[in-house]
């Protein structure tokens, strides 16, 4: 579904993504950990079309497709879905009013007509739910006044809504507590089918006890330096990733 | 010859072709009007009030004014430019003169809607009371305006009434013969107790270009309510000067709001005075401009008494060369103790050859008084906008979602739902876009 070969990346003049090559197929679960500063929440921006980074080097494709040309609304419209760590404030906007205009977007660009009404609402009801949102909550303005769970939950409700191929969730876990953690993760395993897949960025494993991993990358210094499974996870937990840099420079 | 004289020159000729139709006081109304407009002129860039603006261009054309004008005009020519869901009165005025026949005029016991030169000719003593008495007169606008205005709104409306339907005032300028300037003068009197909504636009369809000098005296008595909604020249062919002065007694609530789009240059002088205690007035504006418009929002608030409040806010998105300037007035008098005034200017910048002046000026006399004012110029949140695209909301209605979300707040105080939607979808349309918007 996704395949990133030998991306390079710089901003500003600085090299943050230095050869980077990944694959993830549909039912698959990956999660990318490392430090600070190793250029996880730039390849999730790369891949979801931010333009102020340079793309200098390599190829991403989504579904056999070159989306490096695509802009942002366009790879959404593919199918790629970014769950922001820090999601955007909107005032005047409400949740509702936003979140159909975004579905309707995409409907239109396959080729369909807006979704009626009622079915939105059903929809809407039903993701709600799943993500254990009340009703007020629809029509306040976007992300402004939410508390960091909210922000989250809302994040994770757009993605139920729109219902993408590969949802990237950065940092989604930062700012949560135990039990908006449990609300989002369980949201995001109800939405799992064989079809579509996650791309999990985290600093920690915590998500992980609730989203579990069918593969583990560490990104350090602008590349994937170790890939394993689920147990990778949980010694980086245990030991941090220190041992990992003594490893690579070694 | 220059406007200014033709202006000064033809007066003599006008007062001789009014033949006595009106009161010794409005003659000598007329008369100081000229003599105040003789004396200071145009305004110019060098008049403080006037630095950002200036109308050198406007004034140096030649314009007709008196002259008769074509008075033809297609009834859905008009219809366009009303609100048209509600029922409602309706004042039409073609090329500077009222049109009966597009009109739906009321003369009832508890208030009318007419036009003004109805009310001078037949000597009426609600006119005699309140005409002049507003509008500050040593203004060279307002005096030129006083000096040869004839037709216009006339509203009044008795103390203890809520009139039924919303008052819709349209000036349409529509001959395309040849260039004009209009003095068009609004009177609108709410007693005590009493409540009215207004929409007043401005509208050319001409591709001659047009100036009109507009005067509006507004009296709102104790506990009375007004809500006054201006739409303005969309033409870029079209100049606006408009002047309006809103007296409010105690316990009153007033709201001006101005909707401001395009035209090639369009000043707006708002003066609020308080006469009474606890009385509340807002002014919400909203500005989109592109091309090589210019609109200039200058705003003066009288806090002559204690505990009133005064809301303003402006909110303006500049696209293209155009231009917006801001003088947001307010004066709070030695006496003025518990004033609450608050003022507010947004404005964002689309190109880098737009621009904005912006300029509070707070004066404050009293010491118990909580006075606020903002302004910001900004761009387009980069960061909101990567966001809505990374939700499949293209780039195009992305800009229009984030500008629609900046300008909105100034709708919020629209009380008429059916108004609203229109005045929502006005906005929309001006943002080119086709979204459900809030």
């Amino acid at each position: 579904m996704l395949k990133i070969k030998d991306l390079r990346v710089e901003i500003e003049g600085k090299e943050i993504i230095k050869g980077l090559s990944l694959e993830i197929n549909k039912g698959e679960v990956h999660a990318i950990m490392g430090p600070n500063g190793a250029g996880k929440s730039t390849l999730s921006a790369v891949i979801a079309g931010r333009d102020e980074y340079d793309v200098t080097g390599g190829s991403i494709e989504f579904d056999g497709k070159d989306i490096m040309d695509m802009a942002p609304e366009d790879r959404a419209h593919a199918g790629v879905f970014l769950s922001f760590q820090y999601p955007v404030e909107i005032p005047g906007v409400s949740v509702t009013n936003f979140i159909k205009t975004a579905l309707n977007e995409s409907r239109k660009a396959r080729g369909l007509e807006p979704m009626p009404a009622k079915d939105m609402l059903k929809l809407m009801r039903e993701k709600q739910a799943l993500l254990e949102m009340d009703k007020q909550f629809m029509s306040r303005s976007l992300n402004e006044g939410f508390s960091g769970g909210e922000k989250k939950r809302n994040e994770i409700f757009q993605m139920a809504i729109l219902d993408p191929k590969l949802a990237i969730l950065d940092e989604t876990d930062s700012g949560l507590d135990i039990d908006a953690l449990r609300i989002v993760a369980n949201g995001v395993n109800k939405l799992k089918n064989e079809d579509n897949a996650v791309m999990i960025i985290t600093h920690y494993q915590r998500l992980l006890d609730h989203i579990i991993p069918d593969f583990v990358h560490v990104l350090y210094d602008g590349k994937i330096v170790k890939s394993g499974d689920k147990n990778l996870a949980l010694e980086l937990e245990e030991k941090g990733y220190d041992w990992i840099k003594k490893e690579i420079e070694a | 010859m220059k406007l200014q004289d033709k202006l000064i020159n033809s007066f003599e000729k006008f007062g001789q072709s009014l033949n006595g139709s009106e009161t010794d006081s409005l003659r000598k109304m007329r008369t100081n009007g000229i003599e105040v407009f003789k004396n200071l002129g145009f305004p110019t860039t060098k008049d403080e009030e006037w630095k950002y603006t200036s109308l050198n261009k406007s004034i140096k054309r030649d314009y007709d004014f008196g002259a008769e004008f074509s008075l033809d005009i297609r009834s859905e020519d008009v219809d366009r430019f009303l609100c048209t869901d509600i029922d409602s009165y309706k004042l039409v005025f073609v090329n500077g003169v009222f049109n009966d026949s597009l009109s739906n005029t009321t003369q009832q016991d508890k208030f009318f809607v007419s036009n003004l030169k109805e009310a001078y000719e037949g000597k009426s003593e609600l006119f005699n009371q309140y005409y002049g008495t507003l509008a500050d007169a040593e203004l060279s606008m307002v005096g030129l305006n006083t000096a040869y205005a004839q037709e216009g709104a006339f509203v009044y409306v008795k103390a203890g009434t809520v009139v039924d339907k919303l008052i819709q005032i349209l000036y349409i300028n529509s001959d395309s013969s040849r260039a004009m300037m209009n003095q068009t003068r609004n009177l609108i009197v709410v007693e005590d107790r009493a409540e009215v909504q207004i929409l007043e636009r401005h509208q050319s369809l001409s591709d001659e270009y047009v100036f009109s000098n507009s005067v509006t005296e507004i009296s709102v008595g104790n506990e009375a309510n007004l809500k006054h909604y201006k739409i303005q020249n969309d033409q870029d062919t079209a100049s606006l000067v408009d002047s309006t002065f809103v007296k409010q007694g105690a316990k009153s609530s007033a709201l001006v709001d101005t909707f401001a789009f395009s035209g090639e240059l369009t000043r707006n002088n708002l003066h609020f005075e308080f006469a009474g205690e606890h009385a509340e007035a807002h002014m919400d504006a909203i500005t989109l401009l592109k091309g090589s418009s210019l609109v200039d929002h200058h705003t003066f608030v009288d806090h002559a008494v204690p505990n009133c409040q005064s809301f303003q806010l402006y909110k303006g998105i500049y696209d293209e060369k155009s231009k917006g300037v801001f003088n947001g007035k307010v004066m709070v008098r030695k006496d003025a103790q518990k004033t609450n005034a608050f003022q507010q200017n947004n404005n964002l910048l689309l190109s880098d050859f737009a621009s904005i002046d912006t300029k509070p000026q707070l004066e404050i006399f009293a010491d118990d008084v909580a006075c606020s004012h903002g302004c910001t110029i900004g761009q387009l949140d980069e960061e909101a906008l990567f966001y809505m695209q990374s939700r499949g909301i293209p780039v195009k209605e992305a800009k229009a979602f984030l500008m629609f979300a900046f300008a909105g707040d100034t709708l919020k105080n629209i009380g008429i739902p059916q108004l609203k939607e229109q005045l929502v979808n006005l906005v929309a349309r001006e943002l080119k876009v086709d979204l459900e918007l809030n």
